[in-house]
């Protein structure tokens, strides 16, 4: 048992340090000066002054992509977490056909690969004749996050005791008080985690974004690496950008999951 | 509670909007020629073009072997986390999914730059390991869910009843995770095949993938025939949910019998 323990362990540890390295990489070398990934030239922290005081080369460029990517992530998640929301509750109290059509509307987008989604938006909007640009991106983004909204309030909704509600309305609550006082709770954390699942796919999405940002110059992180890598030389200035990135998440995350694990164990 | 189901209709209409008619139209752009007659030319163009069909046998075949490739390591290492004797913690958990929120681009071109450091030239190999690199977590994460679901009285059922470990594992554990592995399989092939960008900078250009060929003709404004590559794309993908479907409902009925 214990030998097997021990082999568990290690290939665990294994396949994390193959999922970590190329992150630990990009870490590593925020700390030299070298203009490619892999060329160290001496301790520095110049790239990460540079970052901050905008002395860098094209840095307009890179901040107006983070601020992109913010912005978009922020405008389609909160979109996809009320418009999923509205309509977790709609399927659900739907009956047989349409019920299992809405059902079926809504895997689409999460079968699709993200060349299709973005290939087939783009067409609607050369068809429509509508100029492709921030809101195109944004109307995108939401097309791709609201199903996983859906399926993430969907349980919190059957699990919820109809009765409830009933019982609000019963007592002289309005079905907006109730609406307000006993569903949402009941509803907040699927709504929470679908919000942060979109979130967290606008920021990394790529394919769907190329096709939809047409061609007023918009870019997101993935779009302006995407052009920086085809140029030829990469913006140093992205591997500390990188690597701070990575640190916030990383303490949010263990933060979130620690006190998730404390709250279980108090009760 | 009645009026409650008409809150479907506003995404019902979006969804109309924003999923049916684009995939209407590529079908619709994909039976056109330029000036806009019908014409079944693209489709033609597509099965005469040896590039063409060389890069999509290519692609599936990629595919295939990082589906398999997934599974090979992704099955061991969700099985050990969703197994209380191993772990745990949920942060070990985590730290699986960690990694993807971090842009996947630049980790794809950091790992390219790993290997052309360690000296491993950029081709077919770097490709394969970079693309389970990027799909590894979409694997793990739903194998992990349903054997961390899954009633761990069945295994100690098949134990009591004299079944060595091996053959719970096989007859028991194996057959009960299957629809997670397929949710793993239909998160990773299809996007497989149709990635870009990543297959460019993981190969330094050398090998494309049936996406690149897709995203070339849509931004050279060869729109028809781009139109139909998707729409070839979408028919696999039409064919491989069906199997899955049956497959996995069949799992299900098979396990739980």
């Amino acid at each position: 048992m214990k030998g097997k323990k021990l082999l568990a362990k290690l290939y665990i540890g294994l396949v994390l340090v193959i999922l970590y390295a190329p992150i630990i990489f990009i870490a590593v070398f925020s700390f030299t000066e070298a203009k490619s990934l892999g060329n160290w030239t001496g301790f520095s922290f110049n790239l990460y002054k540079n970052l901050f005081n905008g002395s860098m080369q094209n840095s307009s460029g890179l901040m107006s992509a983070v601020e992109n990517t913010l912005l978009i992530a922020l405008i389609a998640s909160v979109v996809a977490t009320l418009l999923g929301t509205v309509a977790a509750i709609g399927i659900y109290n739907l009956k047989g056909r349409k019920k299992d059509v809405m059902n079926f509307l809504n895997n689409i987008p999460m079968i699709n690969p993200d060349i299709i989604t973005g290939v087939s938006l783009f067409l609607l909007f050369v068809f429509l004749h509508i100029s492709q640009g921030y809101t195109t991106v944004v109307l995108a983004h939401i097309t791709f996050c609201t199903p996983y909204v859906v399926l993430n309030v969907m349980p919190k909704l059957s699990q919820l005791n109809p009765n409830i509600y009933e019982a609000a309305l019963d007592l002289g609550a309005t079905p907006m008080q109730a609406l307000r006082k006993v569903l949402v709770p009941a509803l907040r954390p699927g709504m929470i985690s679908g919000f942060i699942l979109s979130f967290t796919m606008s920021l990394d999405d790529f394919a769907v974004t190329f096709f939809t940002r047409g061609t007023i110059g918009l870019d997101t992180l993935s779009t302006y690496i995407y052009a920086d890598a085809r140029k030829g030389g990469l913006t140093p200035e992205l591997k500390p950008l990188m690597t701070i990135l990575f640190l916030l998440i990383l303490v949010v995350l263990l933060v979130i999951n620690i006190r998730q694990s404390k709250n279980l164990n108090k009760k | 509670m009645n009026k409650r189901s008409n809150w479907a209709l506003p995404y019902f209409i979006f969804l109309v909007l924003f999923v049916v008619l684009p995939l209407l139209l590529i079908a619709v752009y994909a039976l056109q020629d330029a000036s806009g007659h019908f014409t079944l030319s693209n489709i033609g163009k597509f099965f005469s073009d040896g590039d063409s069909l060389s890069t999509f046998a290519l692609s599936i075949e990629v595919a295939i072997e990082n589906t398999i490739l997934c599974i090979l390591i992704g099955y061991p290492a969700a099985w050990i986390l969703a197994n209380k004797d191993y772990n745990k913690s949920a942060v070990t958990v985590v730290l699986f999914i960690l990694p993807m929120w971090i842009n996947a681009l630049m980790r794809t071109l950091a790992t390219a730059e790993l290997f052309t450091m360690a000296g491993i030239q950029l081709g077919k190999g770097t490709l394969l390991f970079g693309m389970c690199y990027d799909y590894l977590p979409f694997m793990i994460y739903p194998i992990y869910n349903v054997l961390n679901k899954m009633d761990k009285s069945y295994a100690e059922a098949a134990q009591d009843l004299g079944a060595t470990p091996g053959e719970v594992f096989r007859k028991v554990t194996l057959p009960l995770s299957m629809p997670g592995v397929w949710s793993g399989v239909m998160m990773v092939f299809m996007p497989t095949v149709s990635t870009f960008a990543i297959s460019e900078f993981l190969t330094n250009n050398k090998i494309k993938l049936f996406g690149t060929i897709i995203q070339e003709n849509i931004n050279n404004s060869m729109w028809n025939y781009g139109a139909a590559l998707s729409l070839i794309m979408l028919v696999i993908i039409g064919i491989t949910t069906v199997l899955q479907s049956n497959d996995s409902e069949e799992a299900n009925v098979g396990g739980i019998i």
